[in-house]
């Protein structure tokens, strides 16, 4: 055991892993994340918090994750290398870990340009998998990147991103290599729709074996409209979306619930597929539907 | 090169309130060749504060002048007799020019009419683009001849990001993915196995982290005795 989290425990025992996503609000009161932690609560292994996603200045993830262990949930603290340099990390990191963090997903996090604060100045001192490198020498070697001994090393779970749809297709298996080779545990996808080309994806990571050392999640995310798939396939970079599936969409009586219906079937699917470990759920601003999809998808957690 | 544009006229003349005997300085360097700062647009600048002027009645006095090299002392000091006749230099070359200027007549004012913006390049005529960033530890080699500290929007050693699509980075503006570029280049020269190592967390002591940067070429600098003989 890395960091004996319920997530890693999970993994262990070859049980189909279960997580969701939780925005933290932009607000100074926990009183919404508490509110969606009871709701949410038995319903997925460990709970993902974004940190200041799409570039906005929200509640910091290590404080919603005290918030959701109060509250009997196990979280997933993402750490993006947007807004702070290695210094600031690896001390958010000791810290976080001594609340009683152990899982930690590692990202470079989106551009400002998408979020309320353009004019902000990106820090980017280390990339992604630069951060599992500090992370992971923290943990296994109870040293900061410099060399200096800790006197106790944070105890973690290591999360990494991998995004099947982005380009250039053929490399995103190495950078999956790479990531595994800086220390990545675990692994976050990109929210799937084209299944075709995930499962290309999956007959690589096969291939050279990378399933076997790496515990795959593979990410889902409910319709909420066709609007919002075209949305997605036009807008948002590095996401594949079907014309079916906009087709689909588009012609349901009632979309919300075909969304679901969908995003269902669709983990039923990535089931079946090896290497297929466990399930991301994202829906944000939705999460209220997680239960569902959990329940209807015949998922269980411990 | 050096490549910067001008600041929008309605800036510079707020700038110039208060003086009225005004050199504009331009560069025949960098900012000629992007068209920013050179003969040419020093020409065409005093021509519009000059009509400015003679439409709002401010009675400024413009003279022009263009250095071959605004960033060293040797060719500066060639404006030292129309620097004693103005009250404001107004310069027209990169801040590097402008701050050499200030730095010889520390008495005169000096005023920046140009942004700098970056070390670049023309990819087409009137085209400019960045292709360095300066950080002082060099990557070309490990990264296809492509930099990826200025021409991937994140910087990322490790690219590239999830962002990345046909061939274009997430921030849009139809700008290239650094990465997707770097990919192609290192297949197309048989060397993708540079990108399979993860290059580690990054020294940014040579760049802007170590403060101002100096560099010393021992066999130029000059001997006391040197110095005084020069002066």
């Amino acid at each position: 055991m890395r960091a004996g989290s319920a997530l890693e425990k999970a993994l262990a025992k070859g049980r189909f892993a279960v997580t969701a996503e939780i925005g933290p609000p932009m607000s100074a009161s926990a009183d919404g994340i508490r509110e969606r932690a009871r709701m949410m609560k038995g319903y997925a292994d460990a709970y993902n918090l974004t940190d200041n996603q799409t570039a906005m200045s929200r509640m910091s993830s290590i404080a919603c994750a005290v918030v959701l262990m109060h509250e009997g949930l196990e979280p997933v603290v993402q750490m993006t290398c947007r807004d702070r340099n290695r210094i600031a990390m690896q001390s958010d990191i000791l810290g976080a870990s001594a609340l009683g963090v152990r899982n930690v997903l590692c990202l470079s996090g989106d551009h400002q340009s998408f979020g309320n604060q353009k004019e902000a100045k990106n820090v980017y001192d280390i990339d992604s998998i630069q951060l599992l490198m500090v992370l992971h020498k923290m943990r296994d070697q109870g040293r900061l990147w410099n060399d200096d001994e800790l006197e106790v090393a944070p105890k973690l779970f290591l999360g990494a991103a991998a995004n099947p749809f982005a380009d250039p297709f053929e490399f995103r298996v190495t950078r999956l290599a790479k990531k595994i080779e800086a220390g990545a545990d675990f692994i976050q996808t990109q929210g799937i729709y084209d299944l075709e080309r995930f499962e290309r994806f999956m007959t690589m990571v096969r291939e050279r074996g990378l399933h076997e050392r790496v515990s795959i999640l593979a990410g889902v995310l409910p319709l909420k409209s066709h609007k919002v798939a075209l949305y997605m396939k036009n807008k948002v970079s590095g996401m594949s979306v079907p014309d079916e599936v906009i087709e689909r969409m588009r012609k349901a009586s009632d979309p919300k619930a075909e969304g679901i219906r969908m995003c269902v079937e669709t983990i039923e699917r990535l089931r079946e597929i090896e290497g297929v470990r466990g399930v991301h759920i994202m829906a944000p601003m939705w999460e209220e539907k997680v239960p569902e999809i959990v329940e209807r998808a015949g998922l269980r957690v411990d | 090169m050096i490549v910067g544009e001008q600041k929008p006229l309605n800036e510079i003349v707020a700038m110039l309130d208060g003086h009225h005997r005004i050199l504009i300085s331009g560069c025949r360097s960098c900012v000629a060749i992007c068209l920013a700062g050179g003969e040419k647009e020093v020409g065409v600048l005093a021509e519009s504060l000059r009509l400015h002027s003679a439409l709002k009645g401010k009675g400024w006095e413009v003279r022009e002048n263009t250095v071959e090299r605004q960033c060293e002392k040797e060719w500066v000091r060639e404006l030292s007799p129309l620097v004693k006749e103005t009250d404001v230099v107004l310069s027209i070359a990169c801040g590097v020019g402008a701050q050499t200027i200030q730095s010889l007549y520390p008495d005169t004012r000096v005023l920046p009419g140009l942004n700098t913006s970056n070390m670049g390049a023309p990819d087409e005529p009137g085209v400019f683009k960045e292709k360095c960033g300066g950080c002082g530890d060099c990557v070309l080699h490990l990264t296809g001849g492509i930099c990826p500290i200025v021409r991937c929007a994140k910087s990322l050693l490790n690219g590239p990001c999830g962002g990345s699509q046909n061939g274009k980075c997430e921030i849009g503006n139809d700008t290239p993915c650094a990465w997707e570029e770097i990919y192609q280049s290192l297949k197309r020269l048989g060397r993708l196995d540079l990108i399979e190592r993860n290059i580690p967390p990054k020294n940014w002591i040579p760049s802007r982290s170590g403060g101002p940067r100096r560099i010393i070429r021992p066999e130029a600098v000059l001997t006391k005795e040197q110095k005084e003989a020069k002066e």
